[in-house]
């Protein structure tokens, strides 16, 4: 083919490229920028090659939140995957029942983080929350229920309230990818005599693969990046049980304005979700694909 | 193997029918005998598919009985009546191997491991799928998918019998005439009962002995090819079967003979009886390759019009115009054809007779 010699048609790419580097790149570099120096005001700042990255490395705080943080997003896939299936399994297939559990499913997907840090707080209270008040009544506890409490009460709430808050998107695309499957593999899985839970097995969980990978993807990376949630219940506390990552990172960078040190550890926790998301995807491509020697 | 019995069956897909059009199967009652090749042949939207449906259980018909060797298995689902069923498309259990995949269905009747084996051996020897036996049956071509959807449809060798909705769509033309004749080969070996559903009626009239075609939710007939073709008992079957279908001219009777628009076209004595004592709308049919062409008149030739010529290849189709009526003759290879006027030839003993679209001789 011909080359055009007019390549006047690229420029039409500039607001894109535009807008990505003022909403990515630039931030993004500036970021670079703070991790390498040491500021100590405007204008005055100290050029300190890896420092603060060793620094950040070694930095046991942040060790103990790195675990944390994958304690709890592990947790969090590990309930919310398996109940959305569930949930989308057991929805209706067709009529009034449908729209009803979609509209249901979609309420919790419309509130605020913060508006839904506040909702639960009120619910734990142990003075009129309706939650706080139950279990406190049953008697069952040594320590009265309240999430600031103990370290274990404050991890049931945030957990809670993360699943609430986030099963239905994981319930909407398992939904989305069930309601996918031609009834032709339905009627072959009859004619073949193959069981319900053949049936899911070989038919519903396979096809369900990419929409399961979006859903794993999402909820890992935004769990992984978990801010609003614990910082409205408890701040990061009891103690130091529930700083995450982000808890961590805020505290650091508007807290102690500890921009150098802040910066190197934005790019670490930038670099760590990058990986894992890449991980998983690669891993979720990958299954069950391969020749297999029987 | 069994033998399968319609006992006024009538599905319609909404709640409370009432009008016929409102059902999708009208009133059929229907037998397939064990071990027959059958093809269900008719126009898209038909009921094919819905009466296969029906056989297999995967539908529950809204009236009537489905009957297996005279036992009545109308409330029972697919997986109890031991049927078998390939789609149109081929259904496949992606993440499993082809063995796997053909040995599902054993597998899930709980067939030992020896004779599973033995069975997805033979059935992958017939369908050539042997030498991917181990491979991933998601990373295969189209018609090897389909295949495999074949080949778990005859794997159980005690089905009551093999159903195939159409399994030929997706596969290239020279595969289909090798699968076909592969279809056929293990009726021919199995003595399996098969019904095979198709629009296509060369895939009808060479893979079955005995058709049913079907027309808005009705059989019209049920016979062998020949008979399909040399006696449309139905003005449908005449013009669907055939290609290109049989002429109809609208007439009326004069003794032993038929005249349409003030031309008369002699007809079997016994066929004018039968016509004159049907009475109703009547219509002459006659099939194009049964049409005798000349190029000049003769005592008893109808004069026409020629309008168009189609090259078929071993044979040229005729179009030709009497008083307004379009007529379709075959005109053998080799054979002079008229230009412009042509006296076509009804022979008696071909020429048939339709009162109300229904043939009476």
């Amino acid at each position: 083919m011909e080359k055009w010699a007019d390549n006047r048609a690229w420029y039409l790419v500039l607001p894109v490229f535009v807008v990505v580097a003022f909403s990515a790149i630039i931030p993004l570099m500036t970021v670079v920028n703070y991790s390498v120096q040491d500021i100590f005001g405007p204008g005055n700042a100290v050029f300190v090659g890896t420092e603060w990255f060793k620094q950040m490395l070694t930095d046991y705080r942040l060790h103990d939140a790195l675990w944390r943080q994958f304690i709890f997003s592990g947790l969090v896939l590990l309930i919310e995957i398996p109940l959305g299936i569930l949930i989308a399994l057991a929805m209706p297939k067709k009529g009034w029942g449908v729209s009803a559990c979609l509209v249901t499913l979609a309420i919790p997907l419309l509130i605020p983080w913060n508006v839904i840090g506040t909702i639960w707080i009120i619910f734990t209270r142990p003075d009129i929350g309706l939650f706080g008040v139950g279990i406190n009544s049953l008697g069952l506890l040594d320590v009265p229920f309240d999430h600031t409490a103990r370290p274990s009460y404050a991890w049931i709430t945030l957990m809670a309230m993360e699943i609430w808050h986030w099963t239905p998107l994981v319930a909407l695309l398992c939904y989305a990818g069930l309601r996918a499957i031609p009834e032709a593999y339905y009627q072959a899985a009859k004619i073949d005599g193959a069981s319900a839970w053949a049936v899911f097995r070989y038919i519903q969980l396979p096809k369900m693969r990419g929409v399961l990978t979006i859903a794993v993807l999402l909820r890992w990376m935004d769990s992984f990046l978990i801010y609003a949630e614990p910082f409205a219940l408890t701040g990061g506390g009891p103690g130091n049980s529930t700083t995450f990552l982000s808890i961590y990172l805020v505290k650091l960078a508007t807290g102690q304005f500890d921009l150098g040190p802040a910066a190197a550890f934005s790019l670490i926790y930038f670099l760590i979700v990058l990986l894992f998301c890449f991980i998983f995807y690669q891993a979720l491509l990958n299954v069950g694909k391969g020749e297999k020697i029987s | 193997m069994a033998r399968i019995e319609f006992d006024q069956i009538a599905h319609a897909y909404y709640p409370n029918p009432k009008a016929p059009s409102d059902f999708a199967l009208k009133e059929i009652n229907a037998v397939w005998e064990d071990g027959g090749a059958y093809a269900l042949l008719g126009p898209s939207g038909c009921g094919k598919t819905t009466l296969l449906n029906v056989i297999s259980g995967l539908l529950k018909p809204s009236r009537g009985r489905v009957l297996y060797d005279g036992t009545d298995v109308t409330a029972l689902p697919p997986e109890k009546r031991n049927i078998a069923q390939v789609f149109q498309f081929p259904v496949l259990y992606d993440t499993m191997s082809v063995f796997d995949n053909l040995a599902f269905p054993l597998k899930n009747r709980g067939f030992n491991r020896a004779d599973t084996i033995q069975r997805v051996k033979e059935v992958a020897e017939i369908l050539d799928l042997t030498p991917d036996l181990n491979k991933k049956a998601a990373g295969l071509s189209a018609d090897a998918k389909q295949k495999i959807s074949l080949g778990r449809g005859l794997v159980r060798s005690d089905v009551a019998a093999v159903l195939f909705d159409e399994p030929l769509t997706v596969i290239d033309p020279h595969l289909k005439w090798h699968l076909r004749r592969k279809l056929k080969e293990i009726h021919e070996q199995l003595r399996l009962t098969m019904i095979y559903v198709t629009h296509d009626q060369v895939e009808a009239l060479t893979f079955a002995d005995q058709v049913i075609l079907m027309y808005e939710g009705e059989i019209v007939q049920i016979g062998t090819p020949e008979a399909l073709f040399e006696n449309p008992q139905h003005k449908f079957v005449g013009y669907f079967i055939g290609s290109p279908g049989m002429n109809f001219l609208p007439c009326t009777l004069e003794g032993q003979a038929a005249r349409v628009d003030g031309v008369t076209i002699d007809l079997a004595p016994e066929t004018a009886a039968r016509g004159a004592a049907a009475g109703g709308v009547l219509e002459l049919g006659i099939r194009p390759m049964h049409l005798e062409v000349h190029g000049a008149a003769f005592e008893g030739g109808v004069p026409v019009t020629v309008k168009a010529l189609e090259d078929q290849g071993s044979f040229k189709i005729l179009t030709a115009a009497l008083n307004g009526h379009m007529i379709r003759a075959r005109v053998p290879e080799g054979r002079p054809v008229p230009q412009h006027k042509a006296w076509l030839k009804f022979p008696p003993s071909r020429t048939k007779l339709f009162a109300d679209e229904r043939l009476v001789g």
